[in-house]
């Protein structure tokens, strides 16, 4: 399939649960190919959107194309086309791992040969091949999203859709799905994931769009975004005593935000404050460049949410 | 941040359409209990033998006759209609909430092809597949006991499967509707033992009052029973398209509503 139009297509999306706007009108396009990240803080409604896009839960209002086809109503030919990975994983406990994937290959149809050659080169591709015969009960979590994730390409498909893939997982597995995601994309799969890795996205996504209260409030490529958001440079000071930060709104050296100890300037024009900051011995300070990180608290502040 | 619960606005009255995916979904569940064939068959005859030889000549050796059947054929051929209805009300109600609730396997399937009337008529054919499993392991002991021993009794294979299907809608119903497991001791104390009790399987129910005959007259169980018995027993059927029709109904109801339910609870 070439189709020119998007993969996902959404126009003023809704979702209202007993009232209550989940998700208040968003416009995405993600494009054939690319790694598409959506982000925002807990309850942002990055996971009711995933939803709507493999239909398990039913959009209120607006337009939504998955594949050129319309969801919720073609949910079923969709799916077919579509792999999931979901948040928490939901492997079926009474089989073995070979067995999962055999039996999750029977829900679309797959031929008992044609599933078997898919399953050897999918254990293959996580790295679970002398893993095959061994029950869910047993495997550890790195494990378990690595079959999630096996089991998701079980029906080779076009677009693959990953909620926090890898949450809670140790930087060795994390490492190892993000090559086989980078993989994956290559192979001209199209990728949509959330996360609340900043560096994650920044790494892995092509586009990405930052959620927060039901709305897309900023959305292009990580860099883009970054440049649009946040001034290049970031420098962090430690315990910054009254008379430096006096000196630093004085001298209009960069947008000032103070969290805790630390001080945050954004600034364009770091060479010369770093440069200022070395002859004071006695203030820790750390200059970097500006992240997705600081866009991310940028829009969506640093108040803790549930 | 899914909210399940209440949404009434999603609730979709439609009829239920299942197409080959319920097959699939009925295949899993026969792929896990032939892993644990051995444990499974073990209770399916070893229970029926008990009763039949406990009760079945125990009991016997007192009553002699019921019904015009020696009393083991009696209680072997009421237990063929209360083993498919016990079994495939526990398969709908506690196994299939252990697979919707806490194993998640029903959101594990809705990210297929798969929709949920495949998986509500998958389960509702595999509830009635156990049913007939459990029966048909009654009836073979009961030949072999000598209890019973007429080859129309074969003809109570399809009955079996026409009975674990009426079990199995308002099981599933019940499971649609549970937040958690304790609504099914309630289901099975105040529905299916009763029913085991009241409806023809340890004595005729024309031996009750009058007005709790007319309770247990509208039961499943109490024409399953009447349907069963004589087919296994060897004897002229009676009112056969009333008892069909009745256990169709109790099925057919049943599946419809756990569709409705079962939708209103896994998509949002």
């Amino acid at each position: 399939m070439h189709s020119p139009d998007p993969v996902i297509l959404a126009r003023g999306l809704c979702k209202n649960f007993n009232g209550l706007a989940a998700v208040r009108g968003i416009d995405l396009d993600v494009r054939r190919g690319v790694c598409f990240g959506l982000l925002g803080p807990n309850g942002a409604g990055k996971t009711t959107t995933l939803k709507m896009f493999l239909g398990q839960c039913h959009k209120s209002g607006g337009e939504l194309r998955v594949l050129g086809m319309a969801m919720p109503q073609q949910g079923r030919k969709i799916r077919r086309r579509m792999g999931v990975v979901p948040q928490a994983d939901n492997l079926d406990p009474d089989f073995t791992v070979y067995e999962n994937l055999l039996v999750y290959a029977s829900y679309f149809g797959i031929a008992r040969p044609l599933a078997r050659e898919r399953i050897d080169e999918l254990l293959d591709f996580v790295g679970l091949s002398d893993r095959a015969a061994t029950h869910i009960g047993e495997l550890s979590g790195g494990m378990k999203r690595r079959l999630s994730v096996a089991r998701a390409l079980i029906n080779d498909p076009e677009l693959l859709i990953l909620d926090e893939p890898t949450t809670g997982l140790d930087p060795q597995v994390r490492h190892l799905l993000w090559t086989r995601l980078r993989e994956l994309k290559r192979s001209g799969k199209t990728l949509l994931l959330t996360t609340h890795y900043m560096e994650e996205a920044e790494r892995l996504c092509d586009e990405l769009a930052i959620m927060d209260h039901g709305r897309i409030i900023a959305q292009g490529s990580p860099r883009a975004v970054i440049r649009q958001f946040v001034e290049p440079d970031v420098i962090e000071i430690q315990g910054c005593p009254p008379p430096l930060h006096a000196g630093l709104t004085a001298a209009n050296a960069g947008r000032l935000e103070i969290f805790g100890e630390t001080t945050y300037v954004y600034t364009a024009d770091a060479q010369a404050l770093a440069l200022c900051l070395k002859q004071s011995p006695e203030i820790s300070y750390l200059h970097r460049p500006a992240n997705l990180e600081d866009v991310f608290l940028k829009l969506t502040g640093r108040d803790l949410r549930e | 941040m899914i909210g399940r619960k209440g949404a009434f606005h999603d609730l979709s009255w439609r009829l239920p359409a299942p197409g080959g995916g319920a097959l699939a979904v009925w295949r899993r569940n026969l792929l896990v209990w032939r892993k644990m064939m051995g444990a499974s068959l073990l209770f399916n005859f070893g229970e029926p033998l008990i009763y039949l030889v406990g009760l079945g000549y125990g009991l016997g050796m007192f009553i002699g006759e019921m019904g015009g059947l020696p009393y083991r054929t009696f209680l072997a051929t009421g237990l063929l209609a209360s083993s498919s209805m016990t079994t495939a009300s526990m398969e709908g109600s506690y196994s299939v909430y252990t697979r919707m609730v806490p194993q998640q396997t029903y959101d594990g399937m809705l990210a297929t092809p798969l929709e949920v009337d495949d998986i509500v008529a998958g389960e509702m054919m595999w509830c009635a597949t156990k049913g007939l499993i459990s029966s048909a392991a009654i009836l073979l002991v009961a030949v072999l006991l000598g209890a019973i021993d007429s080859w129309q009794a074969l003809w109570c294979l399809p009955a079996f499967m026409l009975v674990g299907l009426c079990f199995a809608g308002p099981a599933l119903l019940v499971a649609s509707l549970a937040r958690s497991w304790d609504i099914f001791a309630y289901y099975v104390t105040l529905a299916i033992t009763p029913m085991f009790i009241f409806c023809g399987v340890f004595y005729p129910t024309s031996s009750l009052p009058g007005g709790v005959q007319d309770v247990v007259g509208i039961l499943p169980l109490t024409h399953a029973v009447a349907l069963i018995r004589p087919l296994a027993a060897g004897l002229p059927l009676d009112h056969v398209a009333l008892h069909v029709a009745v256990l169709s109904a109790y099925a057919l109801l049943g599946f419809y509503l756990a569709a409705v339910l079962t939708r209103r609870r896994l998509i949002a």
